[in-house]
Formats: C-alpha cells, sequence, structure tokens
C-alpha cells in the first residue's frame, strides 16, 4: 500500500493506510489503521463558501473574489474577481471568474467575521484527538 | 464513473464549467497560454485549442499562435475565464510584432539581471 505526504505550504495532510506504516503526522506506529486528517480544512472551506475571500499566490498575485467552491486537493474557485494590484497584472483585466490550483496557494485571506474561532479550535482539537 | 449532471456543475470546483471557453491559463514560468478548453482531468492537465501566448513588456503585447497545447497540471497556477464583454488588455497597450516584443523582453531580461548584479556588489560592500 501507499503512504502519502502531501505538503500543501501552510497545511500538512497525511493519509497513512494498511501494513505497517508511520504516520508522519503522529509519529505513531500505525498498523493496518487509516487516519484521514484531510478533511478539516476542506470542510472548513466549504463553511466559507459564498464569502468574499482574498487568495494570495506564490507568484505574489492576490486575487479577491467570492468563494464559489473548494475540493480535496483544496483548488478554489472564485466568482467575481478583482485582481489586488490591477496595474500591475494588465493580462487578468477581463477576467471575472478562475479556477486556482491548491497548490500554488500561499495564504488565504478570510474576512474577520468570517471566523468563528472557537469553532475551528474545537474541530482542531477532535481531529487531534481522534488521530 | 458517473457523470455529472449540468447542476453538479454548477457548484462543484471542477473545470468542467470551463469547456469550450476561452481561457487564460497562467503557467508557474510566468507565462500566459490563452486558448478554448478541450479537456482537463483531475491534476489539471489541460488541452487547449487554438492556444496563443500573450507575451506582454511594459506597455507591449504580442499574441504569438501555438496550436494544440497539452499543459501538465503542475505548471498551472490559474485558469481564467475572459470575459468576451470587457477587454482583455488595457486601451493604452500597443500590440507589436513577435520579432519586437522578443526583443523587448530579451531588453528587459538584461535590465533586470544587470540590477541583480549590482545589488550584490553593493551587499558585499556592505552599504545600507
Amino acid at each position: 500500500m501507499v503512504i502519502l505526504l502531501l505538503f500543501v505550504d501552510r497545511f500538512s495532510i497525511s493519509l497513512a493506510g494498511a501494513s505497517l506504516c508511520c504516520c508522519y503526522y503522529c509519529g505513531a506506529v500505525v498498523y493496518q489503521r487509516f487516519c484521514f486528517r484531510v478533511q478539516l480544512f476542506f470542510s472548513y472551506f466549504k463553511e466559507l463558501v459564498g464569502k468574499e475571500v482574498t487568495v494570495e499566490l506564490k507568484n505574489d498575485l492576490a486575487i479577491r473574489g467570492t468563494l464559489h467552491s473548494v475540493d480535496q486537493y483544496l483548488n478554489i474557485k472564485l466568482e467575481n474577481t478583482r485582481v489586488v494590484d490591477q496595474d500591475k497584472y494588465p493580462h487578468m483585466l477581463s477576467v471575472r471568474n478562475c479556477f486556482i490550483r491548491g497548490s500554488v496557494v500561499r495564504y488565504v485571506l478570510l474576512p474577520q467575521d468570517g471566523v468563528d474561532i472557537d469553532i475551528l479550535h474545537d474541530a482542531t482539537r477532535r481531529e487531534a484527538r481522534g488521530g | 464513473m458517473s457523470w455529472a449532471g449540468p447542476d453538479e456543475i454548477l457548484l462543484s470546483t471542477s473545470l468542467a464549467g470551463f469547456l469550450d471557453k476561452k481561457l487564460i491559463v497562467l503557467l508557474r514560468d510566468g507565462r500566459k497560454l490563452l486558448g478554448t478548453l478541450c479537456s482537463f482531468d483531475q491534476f489539471a492537465n489541460v488541452v487547449l485549442q487554438g492556444a496563443c501566448e500573450r507575451v506582454i513588456v511594459g506597455e507591449q503585447y504580442c499574441d504569438v499562435p501555438l496550436g494544440l497545447y497539452v499543459i501538465r497540471g503542475e505548471n498551472v497556477v490559474l485558469i481564467g475565464e475572459l470575459d468576451r464583454e470587457k477587454d482583455e488588455l488595457p486601451a493604452h497597450m500597443t500590440c507589436v510584432s513577435e520579432a519586437d516584443i522578443r526583443k523587448a523582453e530579451k531588453a528587459e531580461k538584461e535590465a533586470r539581471d544587470l540590477k541583480g548584479t549590482m545589488r550584490k556588489r553593493m551587499e558585499f560592500l556592505d552599504f545600507d
């Protein structure tokens, strides 16, 4: 079976499956067990659909738009997009909807009131305990 | 494999909603490719028909035709849908020939490299 370690800039996600393997995340030697941590941020972003966010990419491009959808790879689809520094990126002038590959995201800037910190903390603690 | 219905496509993050649309694809090396989306997969590999590379240097630009392109997903940064009703580029930009834009590109690269080496020399001298 395969041990997959995916690093997506700020998030570290690990999937461990079958046989004898070492779970990178919790450091435990796992035998025939599956631990899934990949759903936490995916679920969190699903809650944010419809909110106005700014996505900053690794190439320094920052795009503001409404979060339309997100998937398991944390690919992001934005609607009603506007580039933050429009003059520097003339080719983006007429782009209003875009698909952003998850691997190129550096930050997702959220509205201050879009984050319920306590719920996020609880979910994280539950994930940590459950693994 | 079950095919996504039209409602699911509208709500999902798949590129199915972009099929047969004119798109701009930004690549990791900074290139901007325009074309019509023919095909895609789960890795964001895409096939663009009628692809052209839009080279922009300062106020000048040029569309270099490329034909049918298959782009490996790991190089894709962003795929944007170009709004047909809006201008793709600011009005003050001028379209030039490929030879001219390549010359301008080369000049810009040399200026950037020169700036880079001068800065390294200054850093070596420990100037503030």
